[in-house]
């Protein structure tokens, strides 16, 4: 079976998984208008990451000169979760789930070559020493939970014993206009579920995670136990009205498996997202399971997302803690499920987490914690 | 490994199209948006939405078309996997969309800045719902991709799968090299 | 009037990628985003909000606005010339 191993995140809510949680638990948010020209010459609503904490956190390190601020974020979040593997090993694995990468390149007209994906890739397992060839995970939205999804596959199958994910987006002119000209950006700090929801919030994060191959778990473990992906077969941008692929994503995850004790949703506040996975968690049935999200908290913070909101997840069923969705004041969706206020506690076991994206693409994976 | 078989192989690469290696279509006279559209003529397609797709999605479009033509492949269903990978991701979009920046940027431009499109239009075309997946890796993995689908044929309703390479680099050169695999 | 009408189908098609259609195809008065003829998208939609705001200088910001703008070529006219 596989379990999670060693996590961090960074984000505007801290440097760590602790100091994340800590935040989320209190209900913190760390988006908040930025007017800043080098991402977009109106106002937006947005979690960023702050340059001199990211300076000061790289002191630490050696040999960053010359990586871009996404690689620096990359590496110290690696750096914090790599100690008890063999990087060396070929059965090591590396999968780096981004959707732009280092796309600010292209506006400095420095060489193509910087933006490229696979370079960027290759620079970070150089760096570490990962053997291993790296891969990336480039699916949209969905790109972090896609990951869980191809690791557990990849290491069921023998071809690594354990597997780096690392999810990553920094937010760039590039992203943010494309989302302008969407105009699905909210012009306050994102509201998921909520009646009032008028579209999403941008964030930057970085979030890491060690997946191992174990014979039998430990009291606490966390096992990936299943999972999916799967299209709407209807349009690439707009989410499909029934929530025909994430239906299939759910069902095919939960197959054979009982239903999960919380569902942490994509829910990145805009009107149709919200309203289509509402859809897919009813024709599921488990309109009756706790659900909530995060994206209030962080915004949408794109490759990373999946990633860091597992791991979130992750440490929930640790704490026997649902949370209330940062952003929700009165629940305002076309299906019937339950999203909730404030945090409960709660003996918990198993949690679905989801996301959809751009390309029809739908993901889902689900994990189980040993008493 | 053995359980995926390689049913049919097709090529667009440079003004030629290979079908299990025999030619099918070339034209050197045209560039290459323009061969793409060529092919999609020669297909006598009614599918107004190609020319709205942007060359990575062409190409990926066209290439699927040859490889299910004459074959029976269920739809409606997610009996059916597409596993996409190549070099340059969405790159040459993404500088088409970086130039629209400084004057209007292009919703219709900035919807396939993501590699995964292509996938989503070809599951839209022949009403796929089952497994995705777009890697970007250095060069052609073909066995990885294989050991990926192999995993997907072994644990998932997965009974066919489109599997190969999709690239467009940064100028525009194309390359498809795809494959129809069927779990035995 | 039947001039912008004519401009606005010259420019929906070259904006759009709609190669397979000439002006000639399209009807003042048919539907932009029906299940015929054009059969336009949301992405479309906004792709049109760009073309009036490049070539006309109109800025449309309420997506619901612009739903009932877009109905037909002549609805789009109108539009623009009461906003000119």
């Amino acid at each position: 079976m596989i379990v999670v191993g060693s996590h961090n995140i960074i984000s505007s809510l801290g440097f760590g998984s602790d100091a994340n949680l800590k935040n989320v638990i209190s209900g913190v948010t760390g988006i908040k208008q930025h007017l800043n020209h080098s991402l977009s010459d109106s106002p937006v609503q947005a979690s960023i990451i702050d340059d001199s904490e990211i300076n000061s956190a790289c002191e630490k390190l050696n040999g960053l000169d010359g990586f871009s601020k996404l690689e620096k974020l990359v590496i110290l979040s690696v750096n914090e979760i790599i100690k008890d593997i063999d990087v060396s090993s070929p059965q090591t694995g590396l999968l780096l789930s981004t959707t732009k990468g280092n796309i600010e390149y292209l506006s400095k007209n420095s060489s193509d070559e910087g933006a490229r994906l696979d370079f960027m890739a290759q620079k970070i397992a150089r760096y570490f020493g990962f053997v291993s060839t790296p891969h990336v995970i480039s699916n949209a939205c969905i790109s972090g939970v896609a990951a869980f999804v191809v690791a557990k596959r990849l290491i069921d199958a023998g071809f690594y014993e354990s597997i780096v994910i690392v999810g990553a987006d920094v937010l760039s002119k590039f992203i943010v206009s494309g989302f302008q000209s969407f105009q699905s950006l909210s012009t306050e700090p994102c509201k998921p579920f909520d009646i009032n929801r008028n579209g999403l919030s941008l964030g930057e994060a970085v979030a890491s995670v060690v997946l191992h191959k174990v014979i039998s778990a430990k009291p606490g473990d966390v096992e990936i136990v299943s999972g999916a992906i799967q299209n709407d077969a209807n349009h690439i941008s707009g989410p499909s009205r029934t929530g025909e692929g994430l239906y299939r994503a759910i069902k095919n995850t939960l197959l054979n498996q009982n239903k999960p004790d919380f569902i942490c949703a994509h829910g990145t506040a805009t009107l149709y997202n919200d309203d289509m996975e509402s859809q897919a968690i009813e024709r599921a049935g488990l309109s009756e399971v706790p659900v909530f999200g995060l994206k209030g908290n962080y915004g949408h913070t794109l490759g990373a997302a999946g990633v860091l909101e597992t791991i979130i997840s992750v440490q929930l069923l640790r704490k026997n803690l649902i949370l209330g969705t940062k952003g929700l004041d009165k629940l305002g969706v076309v299906a019937s499920i339950k999203v909730g206020k404030e945090n409960r506690s709660t003996p918990l076991t198993g949690v679905l987490k989801l996301m959809s994206g751009f390309g029809g693409c739908n993901a889902a994976v689900y994990l189980k914690k040993y008493e | 490994m053995n359980s995926v078989a390689i049913v049919k192989e097709v090529i667009i690469s440079n003004g030629i199209v290979l079908i299990n290696n025999q030619e099918f279509f070339s034209d050197d006279s045209v560039e290459e948006d323009s061969f793409l559209k060529l092919l999609y003529k020669k297909l006598e397609l009614k599918y107004s939405k190609f020319y709205k797709m942007d060359v990575l999605s062409k190409l990926g479009f066209l290439s699927v078309e040859l490889l299910l033509n004459g074959e029976r492949i269920k739809t409606e269903s997610g009996e059916t996997a597409i596993v996409f990978a190549n070099r340059s991701s969405s790159l040459y979009t993404d500088i088409e969309y970086q130039k629209s920046i400084d004057e209007i940027p292009s919703p219709s431009v900035f919807v396939y800045t993501l590699p995964n499109i292509v996938i989503g239009e070809i599951c839209i075309r022949h009403k796929f719902y089952g497994e995705n997946m777009f890697f970007v890796q250095e060069k052609y993995d073909k066995k990885f991709l294989i050991n990926y689908v192999s995993t997907l044929f072994r644990t998932t309703e997965t009974k066919n799968a489109i599997v190969g390479w999709l690239e467009v680099d940064v100028d525009g050169n194309y390359n498809a090299e795809i494959m129809l695999c069927k779990k035995i | 009037m039947s001039e912008l009408k004519e401009a606005l189908k010259e420019q929906i098609i070259q904006q759009l990628n709609l190669e397979d259609f000439e002006p000639g195809d399209i009807k003042d008065n048919d539907l932009l985003f029906g299940n015929e003829g054009l059969a336009l998208d949301s992405i479309d939609a906004l792709e049109i909000i760009v073309l009036l705001e490049k070539e006309y200088g109109i800025k449309i910001s309420d997506p619901k606005q612009g739903k009932e703008i877009m109905t037909s070529i002549q609805t789009l006219a109108d539009f623009i010339e009461s906003n000119k």
